[in-house]
């Protein structure tokens, strides 16, 4: 039973989108992309009364602007929710500002690079294919639940030293965290602090016996002072890598393969060309970014113009930035061989995805042997695609059919 | 058209997205912290122009300067 104390009101629908902007509308979850372009043909940052107060900018300009701009605009709370409570429970360094910010970053930092995201490849197309192994013989699968979704959970737990089959537990924290915990307080809290103290059992596990991997490593990490940076750091970050890494990748690779089921064109030239993959992904990247962030007004300034206030909260949504025909020509055309991209899917700025090349690796290697082995899929016209709520966008269903269509 | 190119990556500016290792590895290297920088002084060897001005037009930063000498 859920403390029904705590839940918010229904939200009312949005009848004046620039105005009174909500992007928990059900509208916004289904097709966010005409709403973006309506907000962005009336202004470059519009405002809406919902969620406390909150802007949201429009064009790339004014998500670029706010995001390098961390003297007016603060990273402590990174969701657009209902309510604002008291900052609890920290995850360095997605939540740091500046002076803070670059060291707690600067230790996650090099078990992401390529290199060392190049060692965990294997093990990621290995569970690509024990994935689809389970499903290919039956013709069809919801390849939302059955795939896109385990990929990032098992490659995250093994970077991090925990068993892969917790992976259904951390998809329910995340569930909670980011989807039902914008509008219920009570479930985002249980479900920090179930995190927080399985993440505990696992410090207490390795301080007996070490061990070889991520949570070793940061466990054992040193701070700016020279000191141990302490177990409250080190669960924050855990807490940031579990729910920064999984369903955003989740959602990168559902939308790729959602693109490429409905569109045959690009599937048989992926198939026939597939030295144009890590082309096409940035491409699906840019079209489908998955992830919108969230900043704190600190203090007032301009952006794009626009006065800008403090105690709002920002929309920092590069998923529209990505849209803005300004900067990317045909911005609503998916092309895959699109040359020219400096889209902004994983930030811009200081808060660079610390993952980013942990996801485009999972990506890669989940595209690529899905193709190998399914190269014919189309979408099932008998059942639904269903889109995730809230500040990461992908597809929660998404019922295929293998072989040619006919 | 014959003059030899030269990169620069702005340490003040990369955030490590890693695009120009990618898209043109023989021209950038990465740090520890995977933070890119120019192989050697930047000149662009014969064959490579292509793959400087790919990796400049992708960077989501600015921070790759080529430049013609």
């Amino acid at each position: 039973m859920s403390d029904s104390t705590s839940i918010m009101p229904e939200h009312p629908p949005v009848n004046d989108w620039v105005n009174d902007f909500d992007h928990t509308d059900p509208r916004w979850t289904e097709n966010p992309f005409p709403i973006w372009e309506e907000l962005r043909a009336a202004s470059p940052v519009v405002h809406t009364a919902r969620f406390l107060g909150c802007y949201m900018p429009t064009t790339y300009q004014a998500v670029k602007e706010i995001a390098y701009d961390t003297e007016h605009f603060s990273s402590r709370r990174v969701i657009v929710r209902d309510v604002r409570p008291e900052i609890t429970a920290k995850a360095p360094p997605i939540t740091s500002d500046p002076p803070e910010h670059k060291p707690a970053k600067q230790l996650l930092l090099p078990p992401f690079t390529p290199d060392a995201m190049k060692k965990l490849e294997p093990r990621v197309r290995a569970i690509c294919n024990e994935l689809i192994d389970e499903f290919i013989a039956d013709g069809h699968c919801d390849a939302a639940a059955r795939y896109t979704k385990h990929i990032p959970v098992r490659a995250i737990a093994h970077m991090l030293g925990i068993p892969e089959k917790d992976g259904d537990l951390f998809i329910k924290w995340i569930h909670e965290i980011l989807e039902l915990g914008i509008k219920d307080d009570a479930i985002l809290m249980r479900a920090v602090q179930e995190m927080t103290g399985y993440f505990a059992a696992h410090l207490e596990a390795r301080r007996k016996n070490p061990t070889d991997d991520l949570i070793t490593t940061l466990m054992n990490a040193k701070g700016p002072d020279g000191q141990p940076i302490g177990d409250v750091h080190v669960l924050g970050s855990l807490r940031l890598l579990l729910i920064a890494g999984i369903d955003t990748t989740w959602s990168a690779i559902g939308s790729s393969l959602w693109h490429l089921a409905k569109t045959p064109a690009d599937r048989e030239r992926l198939v026939r060309e597939p030295e144009l993959i890590p082309t096409a992904i940035e491409e699906f990247l840019r079209a489908y970014s998955p992830v919108t962030m969230a900043r704190e007004v600190m203090k007032e300034t301009t952006i794009s113009g626009c006065p800008v206030k403090p105690n709002n909260m920002v929309l920092l949504s590069f998923p529209a930035a990505n849209r803005d025909p300004a900067m990317f020509p045909d911005a609503d055309k998916v092309m895959i061989d699109r040359k020219e991209n400096r889209h902004a899917a994983f930030g811009l700025g200081i808060h660079r995805c610390v993952g980013s090349n942990l996801a485009r690796m999972e990506m890669q290697a989940a595209i690529e042997e899905w193709l190998k082995r399914i190269p014919e899929f189309r979408l099932d016209p008998a059942g639904k695609v269903s889109w995730s709520e809230g500040t990461v966008r992908g597809p929660r269903a998404l019922p295929v059919l293998f072989g040619k269509a006919g | 058209m014959s003059g030899k190119l030269k990169i620069h990556v702005d340490q003040d500016k990369c955030q490590g997205h890693a695009r120009c290792k990618s898209l043109a590895p023989e021209l950038f290297d990465l740090d520890e912290y995977g933070n890119a920088h120019e192989v050697g002084d930047g000149t662009v060897p014969a064959g490579f122009e292509d793959k400087a001005w790919l990796a400049q037009t992708n960077c989501p930063e600015f921070a790759i300067e080529v430049t013609e000498e």
